[in-house]
Order: structure tokens, then C-alpha cells, then sequence
């Protein structure tokens, strides 16, 4: 543990003058850069313009597929008990695949309870669920369009996102700590 | 009556309407100057989406927006607020912001056609101690708020807004006093007449004009920091602390009384900004030129104006003009030559004022009615631009300062600036009595 004391103020710092001064021209530097050069503004039109997330992002769920499009999953519950949000809802019906016991009739996912925590990825002993779908503005208008079902969390195919990753456009820092000569 | 009386007395009622609409027009305008102004502080675009058929207008439109919603929403009372007063403090708060303004000259007097007009609203004796005795009542106003609500945050709030204002009222006024002995008086038209002749110290001219930021400095200083702490601006917004008191005395207000509150907060900087450049910055007076110099001699006039008309018109349209291709391939529905429109407005407000620049320079010839309509309208525009930039500079604070510690407020307020002004008073009487 490291005790920080509070850095006292002293001397003309009393006045706050001169510390006000510098603030403000700091603050003045910065608006005149931005009205002059606006377009380097580290800013995102988002809606219109949004940029590419990194191939570790953890965005929504999606099903995977056996090769035959059938889901992977075999209604085992370890994903509905693992996760602590008691999100997913899954109806298990015995499977028309002799080799396979149980695959889920139902499998929802109420994105309203979902807390994003990956547990469910982690229980998943057949990796048949994933989180990796690019989509992390899950808005709508309606609270039973926010639950998840089956056919629309498999609506991928078992391809990997985000091939097309390109860093955020490089920020042309004219002042502040990231100036560079 | 004469006819004489009769005109004055229109005179009166137009200013007394005129000094109601423009602070009341400095609303919008502020809130927009806020929104956009800490947008280029850090390094954001502001509101440019808000728009009435594809038209934005630098994101203006955006106020008309917020000002619908809020007196579309519910008003709701709290059960067990005390009525009558928690109704009278949104509307006590906005009155009492709208008085100060009565006395402050936008022009000197001028003559047309035999008939003198005033630029003034009201020139009351008491002038200054007038404009300190209503802007303090203000201070009723969130008290009121406060208590009326019957919640303990917005108690809280009031009660913190009432110490600020006690603590802070009286540098205000001794920073004012240094002033009033300075100039001999409290009379506001007479404080600016002053205030247009040279500065001169010991029987020496100074190349300087007679301004009250040069005759009191440190008073300049008090009176600013004191103006901040009385409108309950930021690095004095205690009472209104968001983290500790969730919105402070306005908590339990909502719909148009919430508004009220809202705008009377602006009504109020642009009251403050009226004040300080009318006793510290010459007022309506223009450096180096003053008022009798202006009338004989109108071609300097026009090219002032000129001038500055053409500084204005172009660094308007030339930051626009920058601004403008930022958008042009976003936002579906939005005119995109909106923004180069309102660019070549700038430019062709900057053209109207080479024009003038250039027939004042070359041809300079005037009608005998145009010289004081001139001076008037060089002196307003003069005005204008001082308190444009303390708005600016309200605005500038506030997003760059963070919030005082309610100790810290307390201890600035008594132990710095009330010794300070007191000083100050001390040095200013000696040196006026030696000046004698």
C-alpha cells in the first residue's frame, strides 16, 4: 500500500492565477486546432460510419453448425447452468441422429438478462456456442424481438468474423500529451 | 404634455423592450455557444443532426428541439411541496434576472432631426447600487426552489447557493466601490462617458483608454470571480452539484418550470457580461475614438465598422467553410450545401464591409443623418463584441476548470478575496485622495 498525500497548496498557487491561466491556455489551444483542422478530429460519424472491431472482440452469440447445417449443440445445459444470468432457455427433444441423444427444439437467449460474461462459451464442451458475432449495439423497439432464437442465433455459417480488421484510422495528434514532432 | 415628453416617453418604452428581447435572444445563442464551444474544447463535433427539413443551421436548430420537449413534458409537483412558493421560484428567478439590464447604455445619446434619443432604458441616481441591490435577489429565487420542494438534496442545494452568495456579495460590492470612488459616482451613463477620455495618472496622459480594468485592476479580477460565484457558474456550481446533490436546488422542478430555471441561469451570464464590460471595459465606448470624435468625423466611423464587419464575416465563413466537407457524404436527408451557404453569408458579410471600408476611404461623402446613426450603431456593435467575449469566456471556464471543493469556496471567498477587495479599497482611496 502506498500512501499518497495531498499535494499542498502553496505559495502564489494560493492566487490560482496562474494555474488558471494555464488551463485555460490548454483549453484554447485545442479549440483553436479544432476549428482550424476539423478534420482531425479523432471523431466517428457512428451510425454512418463505425469502425471495425478486433477479432477478440466479445460481441453477440451465434450457434455453430454440424457439416450437415444441423446445430452442434446437444441440449447438455451446461451453458443454461453456467450462466449466471439465467439467460438461455433451452427445450431439448431426442435427436433424429441414432448417434446423438438430444439436440435443443428450443434454444433462446434473452438478451435483456444476458450480462456478457463468456461463461457459456467456456462450459460448452462441444464448442457449439460462440461470441464472436461483430454486433455490440443490440437495440430494438420491442422486448420479445430481444430474445434470441434458435434459427436466428444459426444464421452464420461456422466461418470466423472479422477477416476485413483494419486499426482504427491513425489520429494526426496536432497538440496535447500525443503530439508528436 | 409637450411633444418633447411624449417622444421620451416612447423612447423609454421601445429601450425598455429592446433591453427585454436581448437578453431573452441571448438565450438560444448561449446554449448554442455552450454546446458548440466545449465541442471544439474537447475535440467533438456538437449537435449537427437536429434539423427542420435538412436544415441545421451549425446545429441551432438543436435549441428549438430541446425547448419543445421540455414544454411538451409533464409538470409535475411534488405531494407535499409548499404551492405557492414553489411556484414562484422558477418565475422570481427569470423576473429578477431581466432587471439589471435597465440601466446599462447601449449607445451614448444621440441627436436626429432635433430629437434626442437615449440608448438607455432607465438612468436611475442609483445606477450601480441599483444593479447590485436586483441582482442579489436573485439568491431568493434558489431558496426558495430549495425549501418550497421539500427534499433534502435540493435544501441542501439552496442552502449552499446561499452561503456562496453571502460570501461572495461582498467582495462584489468592494470591488465596486473602488470603482465608484474612482469615478466619482453611481450614475451608469456617467461611469461610461468617463470612461472614454485618456487615462491620466499624476498630471501625465497615458496611451491607454480610462477603463476600469486599467483603473482597478485587481477589482477587474474580484468582480469577475465574484460574477462567476454569483451566477452559480461552474467552478462555483455547488449548488447545483451533480455528483453530491443529484441537480441541487432544481431537483424536484420539471417541463417549463425546470426551463425557467434553466434559461434564467443564461439571462443571468449575459446580464453579468453586460455589467462588466459596461464598468470595466468602456462599455459602449470604442479605444482611442471617443463619442464627440466619432460624430464630426464619420468616414473613420464607417471604416471602422467596415473593419470589423470584415474581420467578422470572413473568420465566420472561413471556420464554417472548414467545417463545411466534414459532413458532405454523411447523414442521408440533410442539405449539404447548407454549410457552404451559410459560409458565403459570412463572405458576403464580409464583402457588405469592404464596400463600406472602401466608400469611407475614397468617396466619404454623408448625409447630415448619417453620422450619429454611425457612432450608434459602432458603439452597440462595440458593446456587443465585449460581451460576446465574457460569454465566450463563461464558456471557456467552464469547460476547462473543474469544481471547487465547498472549503475551498468558503476559504477563497473569505480569507483571499474579501482581504483582497478590502485592500484594494484601502489603496484606491489613498491614491485618489493624493490624486486631489
Amino acid at each position: 500500500m502506498r500512501l499518497v498525500e495531498r499535494p499542498e497548496i502553496r505559495g502564489t498557487q494560493k492566487f490560482y492565477v496562474l494555474q488558471v491561466l494555464q488551463g485555460l491556455w490548454v483549453t484554447l489551444r485545442h479549440a483553436a486546432a479544432n476549428l482550424l483542422y476539423p478534420r482531425r478530429m479523432p471523431v466517428v460519424y457512428f451510425p454512418e460510419e463505425k469502425k471495425s472491431l478486433p477479432p477478440t472482440t466479445r460481441g453477440r452469440h451465434r450457434l455453430m453448425k454440424r457439416e450437415d447445417g444441423a446445430p452442434r449443440c446437444t441440449a447438455c445445459m451446461l451453458c443454461a447452468t453456467a450462466c449466471p444470468a439465467e439467460c438461455i432457455h433451452i427445450l431439448a427433444a431426442e435427436s433424429p441422429d441414432s448417434n446423438i441423444e438430444k439436440y435443443p427444439a428450443k434454444f433462446d437467449i434473452d438478451m435483456l438478462r444476458c450480462v456478457f460474461c463468456g461463461y457459456c462459451v467456456d462450459a460448452c464442451p462441444l464448442d457449439a456456442i460462440r461470441m464472436d458475432v461483430p454486433e455490440v449495439t443490440l437495440a430494438d423497439f420491442t422486448r420479445p424481438s430481444l430474445v434470441y432464437h434458435k434459427e436466428y442465433l444459426m444464421k452464420h455459417d461456422n466461418k470466423d468474423f472479422v477477416p476485413d480488421y483494419n486499426p482504427p484510422r491513425p489520429v494526426k495528434w496536432t497538440h496535447g500529451p500525443h503530439a508528436r514532432p | 404634455m409637450t411633444n418633447t415628453q411624449l417622444f421620451t416617453l416612447g423612447n423609454i418604452a421601445v429601450m425598455v423592450v429592446i433591453m427585454w428581447i436581448i437578453p431573452l435572444s441571448f438565450i438560444p445563442f448561449f446554449i448554442w455557444l455552450e454546446r458548440k464551444g466545449s465541442a471544439v474544447i474537447q475535440d467533438r463535433v456538437g449537435p449537427d443532426r437536429t434539423n427542420i427539413l435538412g436544415f441545421r443551421m451549425l446545429g441551432y436548430i438543436q435549441n428549438f428541439a430541446d425547448t419543445l420537449k421540455l414544454f411538451l413534458k409533464e409538470s409535475i409537483t411534488p405531494e407535499k411541496a409548499t404551492g405557492f412558493y414553489y411556484f414562484l421560484a422558477p418565475f422570481w428567478s427569470m423576473t429578477v434576472a431581466l432587471l439589471p439590464l435597465l440601466v446599462i447604455p447601449l449607445a451614448a445619446p444621440i441627436t436626429l432631426f432635433g430629437q434626442t434619443i437615449r440608448f438607455q432604458a432607465a438612468n436611475f441616481n442609483v445606477g450601480v447600487l441599483y444593479i447590485i441591490a436586483v441582482s442579489s435577489l436573485g439568491v431568493f429565487a434558489v431558496v426558495l426552489a430549495g425549501w418550497a420542494s421539500n427534499n433534502k438534496f435540493s435544501l441542501l442545494g439552496g442552502l449552499r447557493a446561499t452561503a456562496q452568495m453571502v460570501s461572495y456579495e461582498l467582495s462584489m460590492a468592494l470591488s465596486l466601490t473602488g470603482l465608484l470612488m474612482v469615478y466619482q459616482g453611481v450614475k451608469v451613463d456617467r461611469i461610461v462617458e468617463t470612461q472614454g477620455q485618456m487615462l491620466s495618472f499624476a498630471g501625465h496622459t497615458l496611451p491607454l483608454p480610462n477603463w476600469g480594468v486599467f483603473l482597478q485592476p485587481v477589482g477587474f479580477l474580484l468582480f469577475l470571480v465574484a460574477g462567476f460565484a454569483e451566477t452559480n457558474r461552474n467552478p462555483f456550481d455547488l449548488a447545483e452539484g451533480e455528483n453530491e446533490l443529484v441537480a441541487g436546488y432544481h431537483l424536484e422542478y420539471s417541463s417549463v418550470k425546470f426551463a425557467l430555471f434553466f434559461m434564467a441561469e443564461y439571462v443571468n451570464m449575459a446580464v453579468v457580461a453586460f455589467v462588466i464590460s459596461t464598468l470595466f471595459l468602456g462599455g459602449y465606448q470604442v479605444p482611442f475614438a471617443s463619442t464627440e470624435f466619432l460624430n464630426q468625423n464619420p468616414r473613420p466611423t464607417l471604416s471602422i465598422l467596415g473593419a470589423a464587419a470584415l474581420l467578422g464575416g470572413s473568420l465566420f465563413g472561413f471556420f464554417v467553410y472548414r467545417r463545411a466537407d466534414l459532413q458532405k457524404d454523411q447523414f442521408a436527408g440533410m442539405k449539404k450545401w447548407e454549410p457552404y451557404l451559410i459560409s458565403a453569408a459570412g463572405a458576403g458579410l464580409a464583402f457588405v464591409g469592404l464596400s463600406a471600408l472602401g466608400y469611407a476611404l475614397f468617396n466619404g461623402s454623408f448625409l447630415s443623418w448619417m453620422p450619429p446613426l454611425l457612432t450608434a450603431l459602432l458603439q452597440v456593435a462595440c458593446l456587443l463584441t465585449k460581451v460576446l467575449f465574457f460569454c465566450w469566456l463563461y464558456v471557456w471556464v467552464r469547460w476547462t476548470l473543474p469544481r471547487f471543493r465547498y472549503d475551498q469556496l468558503m476559504g477563497m471567498g473569505w480569507k483571499l478575496m474579501l482581504p483582497l477587495a478590502l485592500l484594494n479599497l484601502l489603496v484606491t482611496g489613498v491614491l485618489v485622495l493624493i490624486q486631489k
